[in-house]
């Protein structure tokens, strides 16, 4: 092999394919800049949706609403994911990246996309939110970015497809893939389906606004179009999980507790969480309840229970890495003195908890088929997904992030204070977020909605109970602090790259990087009796809990409102 | 080894699993088994189910179907600038809801205590019923006739407005729905 075109890096021993780390490098730099474009748009919608403050009109309102989900829903998180692909590959097995030139292409043509995008919908004439749902058209232009953006996100797929190959191929790891990497896997099959329905549905639609088909079916479009929407989100729950196994490896040395389970675990992804994509079409008319308890539940709850796996296993291997290097007293020790200080470790666990208790509950009970008519097209919706998807996804990518830059970049990190206290501003400010959405959802408030006081209806308003625009203003308050926290992020991922101190080749950073792992002899004896984690089951057994007596409480409500047949 | 190198064990898939993992898969199983148990026990024992009878239909049929109700029920005019008819249709019968840019057409006027066949449908684009605040939310499709047999359980005047965006003046798109004694 030619050594020029490696370097290994001096603080993990990780193997760097030059061409795959300048690919890392673009992609990661891209999305940081759509977070910071997004999260601008986040402010602007928090705020008008504050209805004190109203600060937008409302077709600016609608405009801005459409590019914030699609900057950080979308483009944020896909070139991170592309990223990740590329690290979880070349990287962590050690080997070539596949055709560079042609993973260059879809970087191309994700960046020229996503910048369409971005143009075609501040023009004004694209206001048609994330979802577009036909009949109501957009500008050709904006299916076309869509597109372009989407099939440069597959080329990416099929270049980490390709890199795996080589690896098997030229024996550069021994046995079976890391679970990290088996994790990527999972992600880059489930991107594949997502695209393709992307495509079956988005293809015809840019047809249809160029006045080439005569017809788009609105009920069809749903199907197909939720077939991507939701998929793309489970993309980011494997990526996203796959992230906190790494953080775990890298922090604390930690193994997995069984690499069956928590494999199974990734696989029951595939399987089962594409069905989630029906949890959009639950009160839609055409549709039988069979079908619908049937893809709901994800054929009996199975993702359900592998990310409920997952929520055990990740700090479940944290607990017994740290139990082995000694912190074995009582339940919680080695989760007391964890680095609550390191961005690294906080961001990913506070993506775990807030994945779990705010996201991960509240989604499985509003996709429960009778209780979705509380709760569809609700404020509700957005404030389940900004704790899935900003906490849970977002966060761990931010996590991940800091860890990046002297590795991957080679410098040190800038702002370290800053830097330790981001995690909390972000998650504890999006948990706010999430949980005032989700209360003023409760109450009726609809989402993509400018103005719940109704003062452009002619005659009829409804009065909304008083703990709406409290709610409202609460989030509005949050919103702030989240994109504070947001923003604090960019600025020392961005101030690190120029201005951080440049780390040799050969340089070891000051501070380690990476954790010794624990000797197998040291995870002898460790928990209580054969119990190995019994701070991790304790935890697990009060998110049991909560999950249960919400779940009944919302099945209450369900059965005072009107008789429904 | 560690989650981010390859298994030390390359028969990894026989090694035995915690018992910890063994606890919680059990548990989480039979709770996945409770959750998938209680849809069809609401459909057999809660009253709270929506129909899936539906309808292909043209917007003029369905705007022509309305017509014929409003021009048989109607018992007033509702409130200006508006002036939309406020029907009153027996109870049991079938009723029909226009939902359009940017109206929810007629006003209807139910009984408490009455089941009604109403009929949702959109002549243009997507919709979103939502009645508060009863907390009842239907998506509402074009070329698509929804029929759901709604029971009021309390007299009163609910809203309707839309939750499904739909355009510059979506937030204006409101209406009521009276329920009496």
């Amino acid at each position: 092999m030619n050594n020029t075109l490696f370097r290994v890096c001096p603080d993990t021993g990780l193997k760097f394919h030059r061409p795959a780390e300048t690919l890392m490098k673009a992609n990661a730099v891209a999305a940081v800049v759509f977070l910071l474009v997004g999260g601008f748009y986040a402010l602007l919608v928090g705020l008008t949706r504050w209805q004190a403050v109203h600060l937008l009109a409302a077709d600016q309102f609608y405009m801005v609403l459409t590019l914030h989900g699609l900057n950080v829903l979308i483009f944020w998180i896909l070139f991170f994911e592309i990223a990740l692909l590329y690290f979880c590959s070349s990287t962590l097995l050690g080997c070539r990246l596949a055709a560079p030139r042609f993973a260059w292409v879809g970087f191309a043509l994700m960046l020229i996309g996503a910048v369409m995008n971005n143009v075609i919908v501040l023009q004004g004439n694209s206001s048609v939110m994330m979802t577009s749902y036909a009949p109501m058209g957009a500008h050709p232009v904006f299916y076309l970015s869509l597109i372009l953006f989407a099939v440069g996100a597959l080329i990416g797929c099929f270049v980490f497809f390709g890199t795996l190959v080589i690896a098997k191929d030229e024996k550069t790891y021994e046995g079976s893939v890391s679970l990290v990497t088996f994790g990527a896997i999972t992600a880059a099959i489930i991107a594949v389906f997502t695209i393709i329905s992307g495509a079956i549905i988005l293809i015809p639609t840019l047809l249809w606004s160029l006045d080439l088909i005569a017809h788009i079916d609105a009920l069809m479009y749903r199907l197909i179009w939720w077939g991507f929407g939701h998929s793309s989100q489970q993309i980011n729950v494997s990526a996203h999980i796959a992230i906190w196994y790494a953080i775990a490896a890298i922090m604390f040395g930690a193994k997995p507790l069984s690499e069956k389970v928590s494999r199974m675990a990734f696989l029951m992804y595939i399987l089962f969480l594409q069905l989630a994509s029906v949890h959009h079409l639950l009160v839609d008319p055409g549709l039988s309840s069979e079908f619908k308890m049937f893809n709901t539940s994800y054929a009996m709850y199975l993702a359900v229970m592998a990310s409920m796996v997952h929520g055990l296993t990740v700090p479940g291997s944290i607990e017994a890495a740290q139990r082995a290097k000694g912190l074995n007293n009582g339940l919680f020790e080695w989760l007391r003195k964890a680095p609550w200080g390191n961005p690294t470790f906080s961001g990913m666990f506070i993506s775990l908890v807030g994945f779990g208790f705010l996201g991960g509950i509240s989604g499985v009970v509003m996709g429960t088929e009778q209780i979705n008519i509380l709760l569809h097209n609700t404020l509700y919706v957005p404030g389940h997904f900004h704790a899935t998807v900003v906490i849970g996804t977002t966060l761990a990518f931010m996590a991940l992030t800091y860890w990046l830059v002297p590795i991957l970049f080679r410098r040190e990190l800038v702002m370290k204070k800053l830097a330790s206290w981001q995690p909390y501003l972000f998650g504890g400010g999006m948990a706010g977020v999430a949980l005032f959405l989700m209360g003023a959802g409760t109450v009726g408030v609809p989402r993509r909605h400018w103005d719940i006081s109704f003062s452009d209806a002619a005659g009829a308003v409804y009065e909304f109970p008083g703990a709406a625009n409290t709610m409202l203003a609460l989030n509005g308050v949050f919103v702030i602090l989240a994109v504070a926290g947001g923003a604090a992020f960019c600025v020392i991922v961005v101030a690190s790259l120029l201005f951080g101190k440049k780390l040799g080749e050969d340089e070891k950073s000051p501070v380690p990087l990476i954790a010794e792992p624990p000797a197998d002899a040291d995870y002898e004896g460790i928990g209580s009796g054969t119990i190995t984690v019994p701070g991790t089951l304790v935890f697990a057994l009060v998110f049991f809990a909560s999950f249960a007596i919400y779940y009944f409480v919302n099945w209450k409500y369900l059965g005072e409102t009107w008789g429904i047949s | 080894m560690t989650s981010i190198s390859p298994p030390k064990n390359r028969l990894w898939w026989n090694e035995p699993i915690e018992k910890v993992e063994l606890i919680w898969i059990t548990l989480v199983f039979l709770w996945g088994l409770v959750m998938a148990f209680m849809m069809p026990y609401w459909h057999v024992a809660g009253n709270q189910n929506l129909s899936n009878e539906t309808y292909k239909i043209t917007p003029a049929a369905y705007l022509a179907k309305t017509q014929a109700m409003v021009d048989q029920y109607t018992v007033r005019t509702g409130p200006a600038p508006k002036n939309f008819p406020v029907v009153h249709p027996p109870a049991g019968s079938d009723v029909y809801l226009v939902a359009r840019l940017w109206d929810w057409w007629p006003i209807l006027e139910l009984e408490k205590d009455q089941t009604y066949r109403v009929h949702l449908s959109s002549i243009d684009w997507q919709h979103g019923f939502s009645l508060q605040p009863a907390a009842i939310n239907i998506q509402v499709v074009p070329d698509y006739e929804h029929v759901v047999s709604l029971t009021p359980n309390k007299a009163g005047d609910y809203s309707v407005f839309c939750n499904e965006y739909c355009g510059l003046l979506h937030h204006t798109m409101i209406n009521t729905i009276h329920v009496v004694e």
